[in-house]
């Protein structure tokens, strides 16, 4: 497993305390799980996703990410409708493991307050987490 | 004691590097307020001798000692079991071995399992079967849990009253304490489920018809997944008596979402209701939500083809709170013996013993009829089928019991109240012409 | 002191293609009788075209599955000791007792006048299982274990629902077996986990701070899936039913205590056994089992129907229940494991079990301070039946217990159970059971002390592991990224 110093973080998305990050592009917020929970859970064999539709609110569960012996849930960092997810996880849930924040993200939605997003953590602030 | 391989030497030695000074002494962390003060009150042990008399005499209680012709089904049947089955089932290799965590020893109980559920969805028409259940009714009480976790709308399940009366209370049992609710289906004079009263309910999250129903009448199933389509619900269809699918059309082919069946025909013995084996068939897209194990194929490292246990994060184990279903240990070596029955009779062999078990039956309740036996509804069945006795014949079916070992079907009305003097009869390829003519003699 | 042998070798085994790749048209390992009766055809309508099941001879049936045999171990090639587990020797005669025609052959419908033999022998096997573990009365229905821990779980439901008032939580020991969790959410509790103390038991005060009248009862394994008795079981079960709740046992590991403590006996109010654990009826490679479960005189009105009822010497089922949690097995549950674990008793007698737990316990606590400087003892106290390590000290070659696992594989051994409990890191959980003896445990001890020197020396040898077995190391993630479940 990395080191903390090894982590892969951006500095342009928003991380969650579970480990989700954000990234908004107008009231769309692309979603997916960071390179501590890729790299925490290992190889990753399927993703669990919501249907195009649903509406969630901030911290409610939206899915869920397996490897071969454990499940981890995934949570909304913001409030929002379902507007797309990354089909190609379905054939390809190794994508997570590879490319978390590209070809890996796992939903799109359409925020219903964008003000939520604020009050996610940088990246600063969420390697102070992690650091404990 | 046989099993028990210490010495005293060894125990002497043992507890020396145990730092313990008695047997008793290993007990030392156990509160002495908690331990047993007088020992156990249990009879005697026995030789193996001795065991042997014990054992015969109690099995010779049971009528099935002596051999008997049964005429009975519902939910258990009297198949020939031939005698390469248990002689290799009961190879140590398969019976003494564990859940197989560690595939790499345990290749021969995978690839065994595995072949069991490709068979099972060939004799089913499924896209995947699970590697097991423990009977019928547990599998059927899981499906009705699957469709509930798959509609969170509805917290009901419509089961058809020909559903064995036992599976339905097994149902109940499972769904009662979560807040949900099995509604049953009538059926009509025709001895059918009644489609009629069902297109009338709501809410409903899935519904379960048997095929070939409890009176062994083979049920429209095409007509039934119309229903679950207008209703959005998932069709689950079960069955006591796996042969018939050497025959008739499999549930697959009908559309099925779950199939639950009851495998102890394919060369499990009755044994008293227990262990047979629960079978569970689902479509692709319900393979997240099966319980249960299930063996997939994969590489070795060296390239080299082999089975693991997959998907496990379904189970209880590993899901915990999150899991809603109820198996971990399951019936495999009933499974294998399954997989190693089908195997032996094959495609032809099942064919066969289908069309026999179907020909005797027929014969059967023509003979009744003839002997004054009413034939209550005029359905097409497998090999089960639903006749009204003359008025005598609670007292000659007794006579028989006790003179011939011959049961005559089973009495409905503890299970339909309002069928009196109704028997389900059962023949399988193991009675012979000769027998049902005796029965048809005895009772005229 | 290296001087025995390692059991495993090299051995000729054979390939196998699956079943239906050896399938000829026109073959049939099955001679069908002469039909006696004119053929009556069902309608077109109705059938279908025959399943595509494999076309074989005897011979091929039976090399097929003799093969697939020799590639798995069991009880009876080697030493098992799979952790939580129990998998002792389990006695041939008890094969013999079950496939007796009047039992293998019994219609579960026959009737009670026709079935004596097997409700005498339920009646009895439910006697002595309440003696052993000193409740007043046991359900031989449950199916499994697990079945079993529903089957209590649901007494637990139907009695709170009884006094009126249901409640909506319940508490699970993090030492406590990995399936109660999900038991308890099928009667819709909430569980509640509790962690316990530095002495690897649960502490009372950690109880009392959490029991409350919202919280149904404990599910308490015990001995705990460390091997460790849990010392506080009185005052603990004394806590729970002061809120009103009940306490459930896991009594998957009573092969610890026969004879020495009955969990009736302490405050336990319902319990579930394992017959193909403690009763030596063997596991089959996965079931059937059998989970008989136990109570107290409070809870028999919820126990599930059909129960069996004695009346003067004649026994009956009793279906009449008013208050019983229902069915839960098509029929009574698995008859013919019963049989195995009733002349299992009969064998052994009160004296004989009692010698079951010793020994079990002493080969436990045997290896334990045999192992102890090779293996890391997360909790050095005396164990029970079964003890529990973790690879803290291989850390530093970078081996992990699955590595030494695999290799003991090489070695003629089946690994103990890795990675559960999970309170512990790592762990490598060993439960010899009573029927090996002190030659076979000094094997495994050599074995495992051989395996901890390599992973010094040669840690290769334990990443690369098996190298005996028919296949190396499988591919788990391929198989669930993209399954393959059927041929």
């Amino acid at each position: 497993m990395k080191e903390i110093n090894e982590l892969n973080l951006p500095e342009d998305v928003k991380y969650t305390k579970d480990h989700e990050w954000a990234k908004a592009e107008g009231d769309t917020v692309t979603i997916g799980i960071n390179d501590y929970a890729q790299d925490q859970l290992g190889e990753i064999v399927f993703v669990e996703m919501p249907a195009v539709g649903d509406s969630f609110s901030a911290e409610d569960e939206f899915g869920s990410v397996e490897s071969v012996k454990a499940v981890s849930e995934m949570y909304m960092p913001v409030s929002g409708e379902i507007l797309a997810v990354n089909e190609d996880l379905e054939d390809a849930p190794e994508k997570v493991n590879e490319d978390c924040y590209q070809s890996g993200w796992i939903i799109k939605i359409k925020a219903s307050d964008l003000t939520e997003i604020d009050a996610l953590m940088d990246k600063a602030a969420y390697l102070e987490m992690l650091k404990g | 004691m046989r099993y028990l391989p210490h010495t005293q030497e060894d125990i002497r030695n043992m507890l020396a590097v145990a730092g313990c000074s008695s047997l008793d002494d290993l007990f030392k962390t156990i509160p002495d307020a908690v331990k047993v003060k007088d020992g156990l009150n249990l009879p005697e042990p026995l030789s193996e001798w001795e065991l042997n008399d014990h054992m015969e005499n109690l099995a010779s209680q049971n009528i099935a000692c002596k051999g008997y012709t049964c005429l009975i089904g519902a939910g258990s049947y009297d198949h020939y079991i031939p005698a390469i089955i248990p002689y290799l089932v009961s190879r140590s290799e398969f019976a003494t071995a564990y859940t197989p965590y560690q595939p790499e020893v345990s290749q021969g109980t995978l690839q065994g399992i595995y072949e069991f559920q490709t068979m099972v969805t060939d004799l089913l028409g499924m896209d995947i079967a699970t590697a097991s259940h423990y009977d019928c009714g547990t599998a059927l009480a899981e499906c009705a849990l699957i469709a509930l976790r798959k509609n969170r709308k509805a917290d009901k399940i419509a089961v058809s009253d020909l559903v064995h009366p036992s599976h339905r209370q097994v149902i109940d049992t499972y769904l009662n304490p979560a807040g949900y609710e099995m509604v049953l289906i009538p059926h009509t004079r025709d001895g059918l489920t009644d489609m009629a009263a069902l297109e009338a309910m709501d809410g409903i999250a899935g519904m379960a018809v048997q095929s070939p129903n409890f009176f062994g009448h083979i049920e429209d199933l095409a007509g039934f997944r119309k229903i679950a389509d207008d209703k959005k619900c998932l069709f689950i269809t079960s069955f006591t008596e796996a042969l018939a699918w050497g025959l008739l059309k499999k549930p697959g082919s009908f559309g099925a979402d779950l199939v639950a069946g009851e495998g102890q025909s394919l060369g499990i013995p009755k044994s008293f209701g227990g262990p047979g084996l629960g079978l569970l068939a689902g479509t692709s897209k319900l393979m997240r939500d099966l319980p249960g194990r299930l063996v997939g194929r994969t590489k070795d490292t060296n390239g080299q083809d082999g089975y693991v246990l997959t998907l496990s994060t379904r189970e209880q184990h590993i899901r915990r709170e999150k899991a809603s279903s109820n198996i971990c240990s399951n019936n495999g070596l009933n499974a294998m013996t399954a997989a190693m029955y089908l195997s032996t009779i094959g495609k032809i062999g099942i064919r066969e013993i289908a069309q026999l078990n179907h020909d005797k039956a027929v014969y059967l309740k023509s003979v009744l009829t003839d002997a004054g036996f009413e034939p209550v509804f005029d359905q097409p069945f497998f090999n089960e089928f639903v006749m009204k006795a003359p008025e005598n014949f609670k007292q000659k079916r007794t006579d028989l019991i006790n003179r011939h070992c011959l049961f005559a079907g089973l009495d409905l009305a503890p299970y339909y109240p309002e069928l009196t003097d109704h028997y389900l009869f059962c023949a399988t390829e193991k009675v012979s012409k000769q027998q049902m003519d005796q029965l048809a003699k005895e009772v005229a | 002191m290296m001087t025995t042998q390692r059991p495993g070798t090299k051995g000729l085994i054979f390939n196998e293609p699956n079943v239906w790749d050896k399938s000829r048209e026109g073959r049939c390992a099955i001679s069908l009788p002469k039909p006696d009766v004119a053929r009556t055809p069902l309608d077109d309508s109705l059938t279908g075209d025959a399943p595509e099941l494999p076309q074989l001879s005897e011979l091929d049936v039976v090399r097929h599955y003799t093969r697939l045999s020799q590639w798995n171990f069991g009880v009876d090639s080697g030493m098992y000791p799979l952790g939580s587990c129990t998998m002792k020797y389990n006695p041939k005669t008890n094969e013999v007792q079950a496939a007796r025609q009047g039992f293998a052959g019994a219609h579960p419908l026959a009737g009670d006048d026709c079935s004596q033999g097997a409700l005498r022998l339920m009646y009895d096997l439910e006697q002595y299982l309440a003696e052993i573990t000193g409740f007043d009365a046991v359900t031989l229905q449950p199916a499994a274990g697990a079945h079993g821990e529903l089957a209590g779980m649901l007494i637990i439901h139907a009695y709170h629902a009884k006094q009126g008032r249901q409640r909506s939580k319940i508490l699970i020991p993090d030492t406590a077996h990995g399936t109660n969790p999900a038991s308890a959410t099928l009667c819709g509790y909430k569980s509640v986990n509790l962690k316990s103390g530095p002495k690897g038991i649960l502490e009372p005060e950690a109880v009392a701070a959490i029991m409350d009248e919202e919280t149904a009862g404990i599910m308490i394994t015990n001995p705990n899936t460390l091997g460790l008795f849990e010392e506080n079981i009185k005052e603990i079960c004394e806590i729970v039913h002061a809120k009103g709740g009940l306490v459930y046992g896991d009594g998957a590991n009573m092969n610890a205590i026969m004879g020495v403590v009955k969990p009736g006996k302490v405050g336990i109010d319902v319990l579930h056994l394992n017959l193909h654990k403690t009763f030596s009826t063997p596991h089959g490679g996965g079931g059937p089992g059998s989970g008989p479960v136990a109570v107290t005189k409070e809870l028999m009105p919820f126990l599930p129907v059909p129960r069996v009822e004695k009346e003067l010497d004649t026994f009956k089922f009793v279906t009449d229940c008013p208050d019983s949690i229902g069915r839960l097995h098509t029929f009574y549950g698995h008859f013919g494991v019963m049989v195995k674990a009733y002349a299992y008793i009969l064998t052994m007698g009160a004296q004989g079990l009692l010698d079951v737990s010793r020994l079990a316990v002493l080969n436990a606590n045997y290896i334990k301070e045999s192992l102890k400087n090779t293996l890391n003892l997360p909790y050095d106290r005396p164990c029970m039946h079964e003890c529990v390590f973790n690879d803290a000290k291989q850390q530093a070659h970078h081996i992990t217990t699955m590595d030494m696992a695999k290799r003991l594989l090489d070695y003629g051994f089946h690994p103990p159970t890795v990675y559960f409990p999970l309170v512990v890191d790592g762990s490598f959980m060993v439960e010899p059971t009573e029927t090996e003896s002190k030659e076979d445990i000094d094997q495994f001890i050599d074995a495992v002390k051989a395996i901890a020197k390599e992973a010094e020396t040669d840690p290769e040898k334990l990443t690369s592991a098996p190298v005996l077995p028919k296949v190396t190391r499988l591919d788990e993630v391929a198989a669930a990224r993209k399954p393959c479940l059927r041929g």
